[in-house]
């Protein structure tokens, strides 16, 4: 199989790999590029593990091709804490325990990102619907959405 | 493993050139997130993958000079939700279209895939028949429309002829006092498959109906246009009587199968429950509510 050369940007990281056409985005960031922490759950676009940002939107690297990624601007867990500073949400999230396992976690927090983004301010059913591609077998999502509404208003505050 | 190719040309020529002269072997990719499921599963096995998105007009989303939308059959369902103007227009078509799958998967589907990947369950597809919408597809012996309604064969296969692409929707004008809405019955409130699910589109002119599309999907081997709910509605001003013919011409129309998800009977029931329940979501915003 020929191998295509792919072009894009990683956490505002300019990247290259080669890759065989059918290789998922997941498989190459994590068994070509080593940024393990972006988790393979179901593969099949069910459980929102390998949640990564692609030109600022919410996807499954597990439901896209290594190859679409060219000329991308990928986001992925690795690029959360800026400069040895863990996000407010990582932060949240270690000080709620809104995590046991915590496979689930990167792919969770990626779409929290995301969605405050969007949504500075959500209730809770929105953080319910907005997270229900993330499936965690844990902890019953109740310290994950408490953890998420915890951060929403303190950076709420912050801005202001 | 099979050679395999990925093509992602920039013109629609190269596209439907490429995808003809596979003669079947090839896939188109919108959003993939059907098709990279089944190529996983070993169910798809192209020798050649061909990406639209580079297509400018697959991933378009234009508001047209009279009133109408085009939409790519590549865009997805996140860029539509933040279009400015097209869920004020067809809130029914937006949230048929963000029903499919999650956020992530929003990030990626699209209507053109939901389409054509011809599940009798796809939640866009009964919200696009009751907007009268029209796709444009183009193959080796040119372009040619279709209303939506006539694309869908059977569980899985559609009505395109070999070589032929879907580039987009055109959904038409909208005049005062229209609404829609598209309702889905699942056991649980996200990520899930449409038990039924129903589109219903309506204008009203003094409280009188003038139009009425409905759409059924989940409950037939394809998504239907039950024009007989259209027709029972038309003229009325949403009567008991009217609804009630609309709900029994829906369970008229159905031909669902048993299975985990919901049994014949209850299928059935539904479609006439859910009828009721977008006729009224949509007349209410055909009168200006939301």
């Amino acid at each position: 199989m020929s191998k295509m050369h792919v072009t894009t940007t990683i956490n505002g990281e300019p990247t290259e790999f080669l890759c065989d056409p059918d290789r998922s985005l997941l498989d190459v960031l994590r068994n070509t590029l080593g940024l393990t922490g972006t988790k393979e759950g179901c593969g099949t676009g069910d459980c929102g593990a390998c949640s990564v940002t692609v030109d600022g939107r919410l996807v499954c690297a597990c439901l896209m091709l290594a190859v679409e990624a060219g000329g991308c601007e990928i986001g992925t867990i690795e690029g959360m804490a800026q400069g040895g500073e863990l996000h407010p949400l990582q932060q949240k999230f270690l000080e709620m325990a809104a995590l046991q396992c915590g496979i689930c976690t990167p792919g969770v927090l990626v779409a929290a990102k995301a969605l405050l983004e969007k949504n500075p301010d959500p209730t809770e059913t929105e953080v319910r619907f907005g997270l229900a591609g993330n499936l965690c077998r844990c902890t019953g999502y109740d310290k994950i959405v408490r953890a998420v509404l915890d951060t929403a208003a303190e950076m709420r505050e912050a801005v202001q | 493993m099979a050679e395999i190719r990925y093509l992602a040309p920039r013109t629609l020529d190269e596209a439907v050139g490429a995808f003809a002269a596979a003669q079947g072997a090839a896939r188109i990719l919108a959003g993939g997130t059907d098709l990279l499921v089944q190529m996983r599963n070993g169910l798809a096995k192209p020798g050649l993958i061909v990406d639209i998105k580079k297509i400018a007009e697959m991933t378009e989303i234009a508001e047209l000079p009279d009133g109408g939308f085009r939409i790519g059959a590549a865009v997805s369902g996140a860029m539509l939700a933040e279009h400015p103007r097209f869920g004020q227009v067809w809130p029914g078509v937006l949230e048929a279209v963000n029903l499919i799958g999650s956020k992530q998967v929003q990030g990626r589907a699209s209507p053109g895939g939901n389409l054509c990947n011809a599940s009798p369950a796809g939640d866009s597809v009964p919200a696009m028949i009751a907007a009268g919408a029209v796709v444009t597809v183009q193959g080796p012996e040119g372009r040619r429309q279709m209303p939506v309604e006539a694309v869908p064969a059977g569980p899985g296969r559609t009505n395109l002829r070999p070589g032929e692409i879907v580039v987009g929707f055109t959904l038409p004008p909208r005049p005062a006092g229209s609404g829609d809405a598209y309702l889905r019955m699942i056991p649980r409130t996200e990520m899930d498959i449409a038990v039924v699910g129903l589109g219903v589109s309506l204008t009203l002119a003094g409280g009188t109906v003038t139009h009425a599309r409905v759409g059924l999907g989940a409950v037939a081997p394809t998504v239907l246009l039950v024009e007989e709910a259209g027709n029972a509605l038309l003229g009325s001003r949403l009567e008991e009587a009217a609804l009630d013919a609309a709900a029994a011409a829906c369970r008229a129309a159905c031909r669902p199968i048993n299975d985990k998800r919901g049994t014949i009977a209850y299928r059935t029931k539904v479609a006439g429950v859910l009828l009721k329940r977008a006729v009224a979501i949509a007349a209410q915003r055909a009168q200006g509510g939301n």
